[in-house]
């Protein structure tokens, strides 16, 4: 693993497949629906999407809606970087935000120190999408990431309440994506399907992406939870034994912060991040993912709801 | 650093688990929190050691039946490639599951157990694989251990092996003794096996050049999308976006767009902000057009002298994959091709095959769910396909049922009649 990180990412001929096939895969969801929509959160994943849609569809703007599920306890570095990135490819955002349908009252706020609103996200998420009549969402998931999602489709079909169910999936040859559905039904698709972490990383120096500052190695007040390190916000009540210090961290995955832990890391560019990803001994998920430590079924039962 | 993708089948407890999991822990892709994981699991299994088979396991409902629904894909990478494993399960479903996981597969990796040798299911599987266009297959006699190291068996098994393999038409065997468990000969060479001089299953993956017929084929590019910014920057552009599905083209070179028929010439070849002068298979590509024609998504390009003709009458195998009907003469569906999707009616079932004997039954009245059979098709428009054999991209189909959508078989082209002989089809 360590050779593959010191390989020039120039010329890859591994980036290259994965870049063609994504961009083939963007490009069927532009033929096959008719109002498709990119998900980004401001993490590495959806940052590539981007920059693939943008490249899949050169000289013209890509033909999607970018749509955000806010949750209202984001990083504050995130969403400027979002607002700057959606104003340069000049795209359309919608934000569905969790807090304001905590408002109006049709999802509720889990109490307690360990209240998230990780799974707030979907009912905020399906609700967006029927209600902006959105029949395909392009999606960051990768399939190396987590066991449930290692048997996912490229196109994964929802029924009409947005479920996956495992048993329902349509069977997927070639490089032939079926796209037809029933009206109310959608389909997430995952053009990163065969991405691992590192790919993912190579690819960002590759093309020198921009990526959220949070990612780099920083000093941030955090504390201690279950073994990982949670960032010190209003959003996340400490329990009385949780003391707080301060650490040099980056963050390895980006999402809500009542649930995003960082890690311990001196990496300052994307190389040493590259570096770094190459010879770590823990999974993306598993060192910074609270809402997967749940149980072992953690994110096939959230999937099965209609999670990412 | 290059890609390879192969497909690993096996009967019930012939180690496959075991197998995949050695694989990945012995090439260190293992993360401590899966490891601990899985090492909490092993104890609760009453196992003093690790139970490598449970880095394979899936979803929950699979670990409460003890099966597996569904293909799994794995990654690993060494330093010299980088891999997409297939995992197609044995039992349940083996034919939808070993057929979907080898339409992407470049090589098949298929074990049996030494004690038990050839099976009828290693026939079926490499008969599958076959059936898929795969011309490489590793045969991995598992669980050498148990035979007591034994060569003479290890030479018994691969013989049988190279008889079904050559009877089936795949021309490249690789057979390697090998035991899962213990990890002998899988990454790491082992003492016990000191009589072979083959390379491990690692050295051998890493190593094996498997060639690619859609670089070698005519020139096809099915057109995906029309791509017309109509901005103040590029107000007269109009690219044909799509990816090269087999050979090459250059800027310049003479096309002919079919069905259209119409002759044109290459202007520019382009991919995000940069001009290229070829672009061959698996390139994914926007391309420019002297003349304005009336070409859009399922439109395909190929070389101007190509005698290559548009077909709608079509037979292929097929296999079916729907639960809750059958396949039957008379019946209308919708083939996906390409980037192309036409409506089609079934005209005949010519044959079935019978995946236990490896027979071919004729006229069958219908196909059930992992049945395959021979198919003709009449297509309501014609089509640009060539044979299976010859380029995949291009032979291949799935079929769609109009009702529910839903995808319900997976069809490989080994005949063609052009549109004007459709008469007589």
């Amino acid at each position: 693993m360590t050779a593959h990180a010191v390989m020039p990412v120039d010329h890859d001929p591994g980036l290259d497949l994965l870049e063609a096939e994504a961009v083939f895969i963007m490009r069927e969801v532009a033929a096959e629906f008719e109002r498709p929509a990119l998900l980004f959160s401001g993490g590495k994943d959806s940052i590539v999407l981007l920059r693939l849609a943008q490249k899949a569809f050169w000289p013209a703007r890509f033909p999607f809606t970018v749509l955000h599920v806010d949750t209202g306890h984001n990083f504050p570095e995130v969403i400027a970087f979002r607002d700057r990135r959606i104003a340069e490819l000049k795209a359309r955002l919608v934000v569905a935000s969790v807090q304001e349908a905590i408002d109006e009252g049709w999802v509720q706020e889990e109490r307690g120190p360990r209240a998230s609103r990780n799974r707030l996200q979907t009912p905020v998420l399906l609700a967006a999408i029927a209600r902006h009549q959105f029949d395909a969402a392009i999606g960051g998931a990768r399939r190396d990431e987590e066991k449930a999602r290692a048997k996912e489709r490229v196109f994964s079909f929802r029924d009409e309440f947005g479920q996956w169910d495992p048993r329902n999936q349509r069977p997927e040859l070639w490089n032939l994506y079926n796209g037809l559905h029933l009206r109310g039904e959608h389909m997430r698709v995952f053009p990163l399907s065969n991405w691992t972490e590192l790919d993912v990383w190579r690819y960002i120096a590759r093309e020198r992406l921009e990526i959220p500052s949070i990612y780099f190695a920083h000093e941030r007040e955090v504390f201690q939870r279950d073994g990982m390190l949670m960032a010190v916000s209003p959003f996340l009540p400490r329990l009385p034994h949780e003391r707080s210090f301060v650490e040099t961290v980056r963050y390895r995955t980006v999402g809500d912060m009542t649930c995003t832990a960082a890690v311990r890391s001196s990496a300052k560019t994307v190389e040493e991040i590259i570096a770094e990803v190459a010879t770590a001994r823990v999974t993306e998920r598993g060192a910074s993912r609270a809402d997967d430590q749940f149980s072992e079924a953690a994110m096939e039962d959230r999937k099965r709801e209609g999670y990412f | 650093m290059d890609l390879l993708r192969f497909v690993t089948a096996g009967s019930v407890d012939d180690g496959k688990s075991t197998l995949i999991g050695r694989l990945l822990y012995d090439t260190r892709q293992v993360f401590e929190d899966t490891l601990a994981s899985i090492e909490r699991a092993s104890h609760a299994q009453g196992l003093d050691e690790l139970n490598l088979a449970l880095l394979t396991d899936g979803l929950r409902a699979e670990r409460e039946q003890g099966i597996t629904i569904d293909v799994a894909y794995r990654y690993f990478a060494t330093p010299r490639r980088k891999f997409i494993i297939a995992d197609a399960p044995g039992h349940v479903q083996y034919t939808r599951n070993m057929v979907t996981g080898a339409s992407t597969a470049h090589l098949a990796l298929i074990l049996v157990d030494a004690r038990k040798g050839v099976v009828e299911q290693t026939r079926r599987h490499s008969a599958l694989a076959a059936l898929l266009g795969i011309h490489h297959v590793v045969l991995c006699v598992n669980k050498m251990d148990l035979v007591g190291w034994s060569e003479a068996r290890f030479r018994e098994i691969e013989e049988e092996y190279r008889a079904v393999a050559r009877s089936l038409g795949i021309d490249a065997v690789t057979v390697v003794p090998l035991a899962a468990l213990t990890g002998a000969n899988i990454v790491h060479r082992s003492g016990e096996l000191g009589w072979y001089d083959g390379p491990t299953l690692l050295e051998f993956l890493e190593a094996v050049q498997v060639p690619d017929p859609a670089r070698r084929a005519p020139f096809r590019f099915p057109v995906q999308y029309v791509i017309r910014p109509q901005s103040r920057e590029f107000p007269d552009y109009r690219g044909y976006a799509g990816t090269v599905a087999a050979g090459s083209v250059r800027v310049g070179d003479a096309v002919r767009v079919l069905p259209l028929g119409a002759v044109t010439q290459v202007s520019a070849i382009d991919r995000f902000e940069e001009s290229l002068s070829e672009a061959s298979a698996g390139d994914a590509v926007t391309i420019r057009l002297t003349d304005e024609l009336d070409a859009g998504r399922g439109s395909m390009l190929v070389a101007a002298h190509d005698p290559i003709a548009p077909v709608d009458v079509v037979e292929a195998d097929v296999c079916w994959m729907r639960e809750d009907a059958p396949l039957a003469p008379g019946q209308q569906v919708l083939l996906k091709q390409t980037t192309r999707r036409t409506r089609a009616v079934v005209e005949s079932l010519i044959d079935r095959l019978d995946v236990h004997q490896l027979t071919r039954e004729p006229s069958p009245a219908q196909l059930r769910l992992n049945d395959i059979g021979r198919v003709q098709f009449r297509l309501m428009e014609p089509v640009v396909a060539d044979l299976y054999e010859a380029c995949r991209e291009t032979g291949a189909f799935i079929i769609i049922d109009p009702a529910t959508r839903h995808t319900t078989g997976a069809g490989m082209t080994r005949a063609a009649a052009p549109a004007a002989a459709a008469g007589a089809g």
